[in-house]
């Protein structure tokens, strides 16, 4: 027969699993406000806020003003993933949040350093990012999967966007 | 008003692009609130980087350091060794 300590041995794990969840972030910049970033601080701006990577990435373009639109994105990236994970107090190198190329062109997030701890801490399984960006405004959206890996429904069909 | 924080007062009024007079701010005024947005703070730090020469650790880079005149005004002085 169980008794209480039993008991209490074989809900430990499921108490402190992670919950199973789902964080949102998204955030929009303005890309003249980028551009201006880069004339007033210029490098520092770049070393400090994007991972060697990301600057190339940005920079394999043609043209000052395609260049403001990949750094304005992956800045969105990174203050998206900031609001998902609750970050504003964590004290986190920018760099840590870092928007990739995937092999398809795609793009993903890669966290290193407190900001891959804080989010394993939470339990983050999956990250899903999209990004969009114009001549003036570039924005992102990301979703952290938590706890229990993604059953993998199927897709939702298009359907018609309201526009609210 | 000490020198640090004329000097800070003055890069918000640069940088911060608030919506209010950076001068007529308190110590403890919310500088969100104020209008600085999370890019407008990134410029923020820059500048003061740049101005007092010093470099915020990571885990001074939190949105409550750059809250207000006087949080900043406490993370320069600790930074300066004033």
């Amino acid at each position: 027969m169980l008794n209480a300590a039993d008991i209490v041995d074989q809900l430990t794990p499921a108490l402190h699993a992670p919950a199973a969840g789902v964080r949102v972030g998204i955030d929009t910049v303005s890309v003249p406000a980028i551009a201006e970033s880069l004339a007033h601080f210029g490098e520092r701006f770049i070393r400090r806020y994007f991972s060697a990577q990301e600057a190339v990435d940005a920079r394999a373009v043609q043209g000052d003003a395609a260049m403001h639109e990949r750094l304005a994105a992956r800045f969105a990236a990174k203050e998206a993933v900031i609001k998902a994970l609750d970050l504003p107090e964590a004290g986190i190198a920018w760099c840590d949040i870092e928007l990739t190329r995937g092999a398809n062109g795609r793009p993903a997030l890669a966290l290193h350093g407190r900001a891959a701890e804080v989010a394993q801490g939470l339990g983050v399984r999956e990250w899903a990012v999209s990004i969009s960006h114009e001549r003036e405004q570039a924005c992102a959206v990301v979703v952290a999967l938590l706890g229990a890996t993604a059953t993998g429904a199927a897709p939702l069909a298009t359907a018609p966007i309201s526009d609210f | 008003m000490s020198d640090t924080a004329t000097r800070i007062r003055t890069i918000l009024a640069q940088h911060a692009k608030l919506a209010k007079d950076a001068s007529a701010l308190t110590e403890d005024a919310d500088l969100y609130q104020a209008g600085m947005s999370s890019h407008a703070s990134v410029n923020v730090m820059l500048a003061l980087e740049g101005a007092f020469d010093i470099e915020f650790p990571d885990h001074m880079l939190t949105r409550s350091v750059f809250s207000s005149v006087g949080a900043i005004r406490s993370a320069v002085e600790e930074l300066t060794g004033a």
